[in-house]
Parts: structure tokens; C-alpha cells; sequence
């Protein structure tokens, strides 16, 4: 059993979600992805395929629609990585 | 108590606010219509370029003569279902036309080709399945994979290494697995690799299913879509078909070779519980099958339209989304830009759809024109020529109005 690493992916996400941050504000655990970087439903289907390639899983679009802030993300690729472990 | 509707706040605004800069894009009314070219609309006579009427048959006299025989014969409607009172010998006749045109053993006719796409995912696929879908899929499949209760994984547009790379990953876990693709997209007009999907489906063993709505009657040496197009109709479990764009009437259709596929008859709700088909519908689309099965002529005008119009517009300077196809997505730098385009099309007497985000791959604005072989040379000629003005309009650079942003419920999510 891989010991994913919160951290570790919680940075790694932050990195690509960069991309997305127009107003340069601080990205936390707690920043919400429509509210507080305004990435709508087209640009969310091109984040997830972003992290889908950079830790190779898949994340299928039913866990998706329950995801509101950075952490939400963070939790479903440790638990994507554990079921592929 | 907050109101129902509050959930649609932002897009009524927006909607709003588009009307009060002119037409509704998305309220168009034909209010009469002559040809499957032409029609009024706002009380002026209208070339229809953003229609799904690829070959013109809406008009075809002999399908038009079997639709109403049969309206005579056998009513306006069945008023039941396929599982009770509404299974007449037509539409079983139309079954056995679709199974030999598709050169598959089984067919099944749906009421609509929306529900064509959602009672076959949703009869193929269930909670212990997994289904791949192409990130570009229409609604009805998205629809489809959401009500089956499957898990989704949406794979990149077009991209069979994607797909081979997301089916590795999930081997080993027991599941069957479900790949879903377009012969032909109807926002951009590209073509999906089917050849590749199939090779990557037989190498993970999964099951394909094509959908061939935009593809019927276009591509295929004998019109089969797609899968024919690319020499691999065989090796394609699934396809799934409408009746209301190339065959010109309302329904559609799911078709296999798979042994069990019958059980879909008592197992597929959206087969089960809605009323078939009209008499007059099921009539029309038998024989427009045999029209596009022993004639390729109308084909053979369709594509040759489809050449002179993208040719022509590529010259213009406009940047089209896909390879040649009967659909050609113009692309435009904006909303507003697509807007004022489509807006000005109209007024000079030419529709065309307009396609915008989150309704649109990637964002993109979009002018979707379709191209039908009925379209005559004149026709074509004043198509051009109308977006030869609006190519000069746009290169002069004139200010455009109050942009008015646009929303459509979206296609995917």
C-alpha cells in the first residue's frame, strides 16, 4: 500500500491549478475552483484531464461533481492513487 | 422560500440581455417552409444553411407518399407502447430494414434519436460496468452514462493512445467496459479514428459502441457511416442511430450482432415506456433507407457541396475547426464577434447555427453551417457571397454593439 502523500499532491495541484489563477491570489486548501478562480465547466474538464496525466489515474466524472475546493481535489487523487496501488 | 427557477438566475440574465440586442439565436421560427433549403423566417424568405437535413430528403416525394399511406392507414399514432398495444408490423418492418441496411443482426427503433443513445447506454451499462466516453460527446451520451449509473471516464477528443492508456489502467478489475464514440461531431465536424478506437477496443477487450447520427447516410460506401467509411463495420459492437438527420423524419435506432441483444426489448426502459413511433414517421424512414441504400447520387452531391462551400470559405480567410465535412464550423475570436456574425447572416436572408460556449469544445464561438445535397448551385453562390460580406465587415474592423453574452445550457456538463 502506497503512502500518498496530501502534501506532496496538494502541491503538485496547486502547480497546475497556477495556470488557472488570473487574479494571483493565494491558493490554499481551501480555495473553491468556481468562485474564487472562476474555472467554469469547460475549463474544470480540462483541469481534471491535466491531473489524470500528471499522477496517471483516472478520475471519472461522477466524483467530480462533488468537488467545490482544492482540498475536495487533493483527497480524490490520494484516493485514486490508493485504489491503483 | 426561494424560488424554483432561482438556479437559472445568471443564464435567464444573459438570455435576457441577448434579446434585447435582437434575434434569439435559439428561438429561430420557420414560419413556413418550402424546400428542405429554404424557409421564412422573421417574414423573409431564408436559405437554410444550419440544418441536419444532409440529403434533402424531408421533401422526398415518395417518402412523403409512404408517410401518408400510412397516416391513412394505420392512424396518426399508436398511442401505446412497444411492450403493449404500439408495436405495429411496420415498425417491426423497419427493424428488419435497419438490421440488413447496418448488416447486423438485431435492431431496435426508438422514438427519438435522443432516446436512442440514453436506452442503449443506459440497457448496455450499469453500476458494476465502466463506461469511456470521448470528452466531446453529445448530451445524449452524456445523459446516457449518468442515468446508467456506470463509471464514467471521459477519454481526450479523438485520441485512441488516451483510450489506451485509461483502459491499461483499469485491467484487472473485472468489469466490462464500455467505449463510446461519434462517427461524426456535430458541433466541430471532425471525424473520430474508429479504425484506431477499434484496434485499442480488441486489444483491452472492450466493447464499442458508435454513435453514427451525423454519419448515417454521409459516410460509407453504402452510406452506413463512419465504421464503413473506415473498413471496419465489423468489428463495431454497437451502433447507435437517428432517423432525423440524413433519413429526415423523428427516432432512431440501436443495432448489434451481439447474440443477447434482444434482451434490451423487456430490459431497456426508454424502449419500454414511451409511445412509439407515429405510423406516418416509421413509414417515411423505411424508405428513405432504401433511397440512401441503392442510390449514392445524393451522397455524391453532398460531399461535393460540402467541398465548394469550405473551399470558398477558407479562401475568405475564415478558420474552419475540422477537415471537410457536411458540417463546417466556422470559428470567430469571440462571442459577440459569432453573435453579430450569425446576426447579420440572418438579416441578409442566410441561417446558419450559432454555437457558443459551454455550449462549444474548448470555448469556442462558433457559426455551425450544414450543407445538404439538395442545396442548389444559386443557393451555395448567395451562402458565399453572404459570408464573403461578413469576412469584409470583420476585416474593416467595424465596431461591433453592446456585446451581449451569451449562454446555452451546455452540451457536456
Amino acid at each position: 500500500m502506497v503512502e500518498a502523500d496530501h502534501q506532496a499532491t496538494f502541491e503538485s495541484i496547486r502547480n497546475i491549478l497556477e495556470v488557472y489563477n488570473a487574479e494571483g491570489i493565494e491558493i490554499t486548501t481551501s480555495t473553491r475552483l468556481m468562485s474564487d478562480l472562476n474555472i467554469d465547466s469547460v475549463a474544470a474538464m480540462d483541469l481534471i484531464m491535466e491531473i489524470e496525466d500528471r499522477f496517471e489515474i483516472d478520475i471519472p466524472v461522477n466524483m467530480v461533481s462533488d468537488v467545490e475546493t482544492t482540498q475536495d481535489l487533493v483527497r480524490i487523487v490520494v484516493a485514486r492513487l490508493e485504489n491503483r496501488a | 422560500m426561494t424560488d424554483i427557477f432561482d438556479k437559472y438566475g445568471d443564464i435567464a440574465v444573459r438570455h435576457d440581455q441577448l434579446l434585447d440586442a435582437g434575434a434569439d439565436p435559439f428561438g429561430v421560427c420557420l414560419e413556413e417552409v418550402y424546400s428542405p433549403t429554404e424557409a421564412m423566417v422573421n417574414g423573409r424568405r431564408t436559405i437554410l444553411a444550419g440544418t441536419n437535413n444532409y440529403l434533402g430528403i424531408t421533401f422526398d416525394p415518395a417518402c412523403i407518399e409512404a408517410a401518408a399511406q400510412a397516416i391513412r392507414k394505420h392512424g396518426t399514432g399508436t398511442t401505446g407502447s412497444r411492450i403493449a398495444n404500439g408495436t405495429y408490423s411496420n415498425h417491426r418492418q423497419l427493424e428488419d430494414e435497419l438490421a440488413s441496411f447496418m448488416n447486423c443482426r438485431h435492431a431496435l427503433g426508438f422514438p427519438t434519436g435522443y432516446q436512442a443513445n440514453l436506452g442503449m447506454l443506459v440497457g448496455l451499462a450499469g453500476p458494476k460496468d465502466v463506461m469511456l466516453i470521448d470528452a466531446d460527446s453529445h448530451a445524449s451520451i452524456y445523459d446516457g452514462a449518468r442515468l446508467s449509473g456506470a463509471t464514467i471516464v471521459r477519454f481526450r477528443h479523438n485520441d485512441p493512445a488516451d483510450l489506451d492508456r485509461r483502459l491499461r489502467r483499469l485491467e484487472g478489475e473485472g468489469k466490462s467496459h464500455l467505449v463510446v464514440v461519434e462517427g461524426i461531431y456535430s458541433m466541430l465536424g471532425d471525424r473520430a479514428p474508429i479504425a484506431e478506437f477499434a484496434e485499442v477496443k480488441n486489444k483491452h477487450g472492450a466493447y464499442l459502441l458508435v454513435d453514427e447520427a451525423h454519419s448515417l447516410g454521409v459516410l460509407g460506401d453504402t452510406g452506413r457511416g463512419a465504421a464503413e467509411a473506415e473498413g471496419v463495420a465489423d468489428q463495431v459492437d454497437f451502433y447507435v442511430g437517428t432517423f432525423s438527420k440524413s433519413l429526415g423524419s423523428v427516432g432512431g435506432f440501436g443495432a448489434s450482432n451481439h447474440p443477447r441483444f434482444e434482451v434490451l426489448r423487456y430490459c431497456s426502459r426508454q424502449y419500454m415506456y414511451t409511445a412509439s413511433s407515429a405510423p406516418s414517421n416509421v413509414a417515411s424512414v423505411i424508405t428513405a433507407i432504401r433511397q440512401i441504400r441503392n442510390d449514392s447520387t445524393l451522397r455524391e452531391r453532398l460531399w461535393r457541396n460540402a467541398e465548394e462551400v469550405y473551399q470558398r470559405l477558407l479562401a475568405q480567410g475564415f478558420k474552419i475547426c475540422a477537415p471537410t465535412s457536411p458540417i463546417i464550423a466556422v470559428q470567430l475570436p469571440d462571442i459577440e464577434t459569432a453573435y453579430y456574425a450569425w446576426s447579420r447572416l440572418l438579416e441578409a436572408g442566410v441561417y446558419v447555427n450559432l454555437a457558443v460556449p459551454p455550449g462549444t469544445p474548448h470555448g469556442e464561438s462558433l457559426l455551425r453551417c450544414s450543407v445538404s445535397a439538395a442545396h442548389t448551385e444559386a443557393q451555395i453562390n448567395e451562402i458565399c457571397r453572404r459570408f464573403e460580406d461578413i469576412a469584409q465587415e470583420l476585416a474593416s474592423q467595424m465596431p461591433v454593439q453592446e456585446p451581449a453574452p451569451v449562454m446555452m445550457a451546455q452540451a457536456g456538463d
